[in-house]
């Protein structure tokens, strides 16, 4: 897997120099990376290093204060992109799911499918099925998200984002809403979509996952990148002592 | 209770006031109609605007609301006709009350709308831009289907409420309901049409009391 990942060099995400003030706190104070596709990084760090901010300023949930940040070449904190098209190539999964309450599973795919792909409904709905299949959820299309277990609205999440094709998924920490006992099956999810070459970019708290599936870690700490490296180096050898004591307190 | 009957129930004054009341009937349901319509618009389409988050237009929309709130709704019909004339505006009578109705209307459904559009979590509002959807799109698709549940009791209860803010129209002296029945009243010099009237507007809007009652206790969970 690592020799096809190196085959596939070319770099995907581009964060240049990324600012992002909340008033006067800033939050990130100049963020460089540069992810390859098919890459799988996890954001590790201390609550309020900035990793959501990181992740959520990838799309322009917020909006960077300065910086740029490309996407496949194309630059999405340009004046006068189509934002909504470039967000749309972006998958998005969020720590409390954010499923649409008032729709099935289906329809919560189908919605953005139907809406900004202008994708005929039965085409939508097939591409839907698939993408529900892939989470294991082909069997739950009808179900309202309120009919669901946590684990299963995470993965139709998933599914949702999947739908869009994307050319890159940030999940934000998409295990911490859920009982211990339903974690299990979003990660398992989550590896298989690694598996199958998706490029990730990834806030969580679980180590495990980090260790079996990312090709990167990056260790946050006040708005900066302490570590940037593969997950055996930044586990067993890290550089930062700081990312030592953190490390030391999740581990 | 002859004299009773005689002065509220009066059955010959019932037959020559009817026509008069099923003329000002029509009147009353075509403005109802026609206001509530706009007033709906209107709010809706002010607490969309105001869900923008543009600091200018939020000012004037709160003082377009804290105004009309406050205004009488009697005096709102009297400025529309009595007034406007002078700058220019000269409406009809019909056409002033529904001016006045949706200007009054309009303040209460764009509070009740608002009320609604930020009862929906901020997550939902970022999963759809997420996505891609637009910000209308997001609105029709993702926030107003939800807000709905939230805004059909009290938009039901205002409904009401507009739908007899109409007789205030008798003081234009526009010839719905109300003005017909005071009309016959006089002109007959028996208050059997005022009763009319009254039972008129009972049968009309007990059912959507009702309806405001049922949609409470539905939606409440």
């Amino acid at each position: 897997m690592t020799g096809r990942r190196e085959a596939m060099n070319r770099i995907w995400v581009e964060i240049d120099n990324l600012h992002k003030c909340f008033g006067k706190n800033e939050v990130l104070k100049g963020i460089n990376m540069s992810i390859r596709r098919q890459d799988v990084v996890c954001l590790l760090g201390p609550s309020g290093a900035g990793k959501s901010t990181l992740l959520r300023c990838i799309n322009r949930l917020e909006e960077p204060t300065s910086g740029r940040v490309f996407i496949d070449g194309e630059e999405i904190t340009a004046h006068g992109v189509d934002l909504n098209y470039m967000r749309s190539e972006i998958g998005m999964v969020f720590q409390n799911f954010n499923l649409f309450p008032h729709l099935n599973a289906l329809e919560n795919c189908t919605l953005a499918l139907i809406k900004v792909r202008k994708m005929r409904k039965k085409e939508a709905e097939q591409r839907a099925r698939d993408m529900l299949r892939q989470v294991g959820l082909e069997n739950k299309a009808d179900s309202k998200p309120k009919e669901l277990s946590g684990g299963q609205q995470q993965r139709v999440a998933i599914a949702r984002a999947l739908s869009m094709n994307p050319k890159l998924m940030l999940f934000d920490e998409p295990t911490s809403a859920l009982d211990p006992e339903l974690i299990g099956e979003v990660l398992d999810t989550m590896i298989d979509l690694a598996e199958k070459g998706m490029t990730m970019i990834v806030v969580t708290h679980e180590m495990g996952f980090a260790r079996k599936a990312a090709t990167r870690v990056s260790v946050l700490d006040h708005g900066l990148i302490l570590e940037d490296n593969t997950p055996d180096k930044v586990f067993d050898a890290p550089e930062h002592p700081r990312t030592k004591e953190f490390l030391s307190k999740i581990l | 209770m002859e004299s009773l009957i005689y002065n509220f129930f009066n059955v010959e004054v019932m037959i020559r006031a009817r026509y008069l009341l099923w003329l000002g009937l029509q009147v009353t349901l075509k403005l109802a109609f026609v206001s509530l319509l706009f007033a709906v618009l209107a709010g809706l389409f002010l607490a969309v605007i105001r869900s923008l988050g543009i600091r200018f237009l939020n000012v004037l929309i709160i003082i377009y609301v804290d105004l009309f709130r406050a205004l009488p709704t009697i005096v709102l019909f009297m400025l529309v006709y009595f007034t406007w004339p002078y700058f220019g505006i000269s409406l009809p009578r019909y056409w002033s009350a529904v001016v006045a109705l949706t200007i009054n209307g309009g303040a209460y459904f764009e509070e009740i709308f608002r009320a609604g559009i930020e009862s929906i979590d901020e997550g939902q509002t970022e999963a759809a831009r997420a996505l891609g959807l637009s910000f209308t799109q997001n609105m029709f698709s993702v926030i107003l289907p939800q807000a709905i549940r939230v805004v059909l009791p009290p938009a039901t209860s205002n409904a009401l409420e507009l739908i007899k803010t109409t007789v205030l129209a008798s003081v234009i002296a526009l010839p719905e309901l109300m003005k017909q029945a005071q009309q016959a009243h006089g002109s007959l010099a028996n208050p059997t049409p005022l009763i009319m009237a009254a039972l008129i507007f009972l049968v009309l809007l007990w059912p959507l009391v009702r309806l405001t009652g049922y949609l409470e206790r539905r939606f409440a969970k």
